[in-house]
């Protein structure tokens, strides 16, 4: 039972919103007619982009493969450092605790201190699914300000970073995943 | 909207079908691959597309205007940063209710902030991003990219 309960736990949401919407225009409850009319553009607006957006994902994902750049990235640096951590960090997608792992691995590898916060920068401002998603939702000037704004302040928190803990024994610590 | 769709299938389209000819097993994979990623999302998704009908019904306009519109001024921004710092929201999950804001009048730099807090700084998962930097240097970077945040927004809204 409790199982069953877990499994189809996320579709409580969807399921209500239905049973409310049915019975929003059996009795004609117009608030709810109206909030299901909402529902319906957002609906559309959404099936008849990001669907697509994921196939452009996934292509991606199959052509640059994460993990054999990750393999080639490390100490590199000067400018050529932070391009391809920055290229590296586009092609990730999820949320900020899912860089903490790479970024270890980056230390682990001997990048530099600038590199690894300019990774988790670009990181939160450039992953290419999110891009693609913003622009979509917010168009493209919005996405095109927005990043052209965030990486010059972002490869400047890398600078910045390096110059306050150069020399402080910083290190990057392996986190296990408990389970 | 008419033209996201039009762009992004097109954009698909012809991307598939360089793909496929150059490499066809490797084309259905990366399908395949995109389409469970969708699969993933597309509950939590519909679920917050449900929940932004519902606040674009019961939250006025006016009320996002005069607290996240372009004269809220230093509270909007305060508003923006802070909720951003603290809510764990799945970026792509963002984006929809970043739209509805600004389509009920929220002002650029206010999205822009609220956007940029959310990814860059993690409240909820500071213990997380001590375990791996320290505590010091976590705390350094939470605090340096909320202020950069706010910057980010002022400097976005200034431009468009």
């Amino acid at each position: 039972m409790k199982k069953i309960l877990k499994k189809y736990k996320p579709y409580i949401w969807l399921l209500s919103f239905a049973i409310f919407t049915l019975v929003s225009f059996l009795i004609g409850f117009q608030p709810g007619k109206d909030i299901s009319i909402n529902f319906r553009q957002f609906f559309i607006e959404m099936v008849t982009f990001i669907p697509f957006l994921f196939i452009i994902i996934g292509l991606f994902d199959v052509w640059f493969p994460k993990a054999k750049i990750e393999k080639h990235i490390g100490q590199e640096s000067g400018i050529k450092g932070i391009i391809l951590v920055i290229m590296l960090a586009m092609l990730q997608a999820g949320p900020l605790y899912g860089a903490f792992p790479v970024a270890y691995i980056l230390y682990k590898k001997g990048a530099s201190i600038k590199n690894i916060f300019i990774y988790l920068g670009a990181f939160s401002c450039l992953k290419i699914p999110m891009l693609g998603i913003e622009m979509g939702y917010l168009g493209w000037k919005f996405t095109l300000v927005r990043t052209l704004v965030s990486l010059p302040l972002f490869i400047g928190i890398g600078y910045l970073m390096e110059y306050r803990l150069k020399n402080k024994d910083f290190k990057v610590n392996e986190v296990k995943a408990k389970n | 909207m008419i033209n996201n769709a039009v762009i992004f299938i097109s954009v698909s389209v012809v991307l598939t079908l360089v793909s496929f000819f150059i490499d066809r097993k490797k084309t259905l994979a990366g399908l395949k691959k995109g389409l469970m990623m969708f699969k993933n999302i597309a509950i939590p998704f519909l679920n917050i597309l449900i929940l932004v009908s519902l606040l674009i019904y019961v939250v006025p306009p006016d009320i996002i205007q005069e607290y996240l519109g372009a004269k809220s001024g230093a509270l909007g921004l305060a508003i923006a940063a802070i909720v951003g710092s603290i809510a764990l929201i799945p970026g792509f999950i963002s984006y929809p209710i970043a739209s509805m804001l600004i389509k009920q009048g929220a002002s650029y730099t206010v999205v822009a902030t609220f956007m940029t807090t959310l990814m860059m700084v993690g409240i909820v998962t500071l213990p997380l991003e001590i375990k791996y930097f320290g505590k010091k240097v976590a705390i350094i970077r939470n605090i340096l990219n909320f202020f950069i945040a706010v910057v980010i927004g002022l400097l976005v809204g200034l431009i468009l």
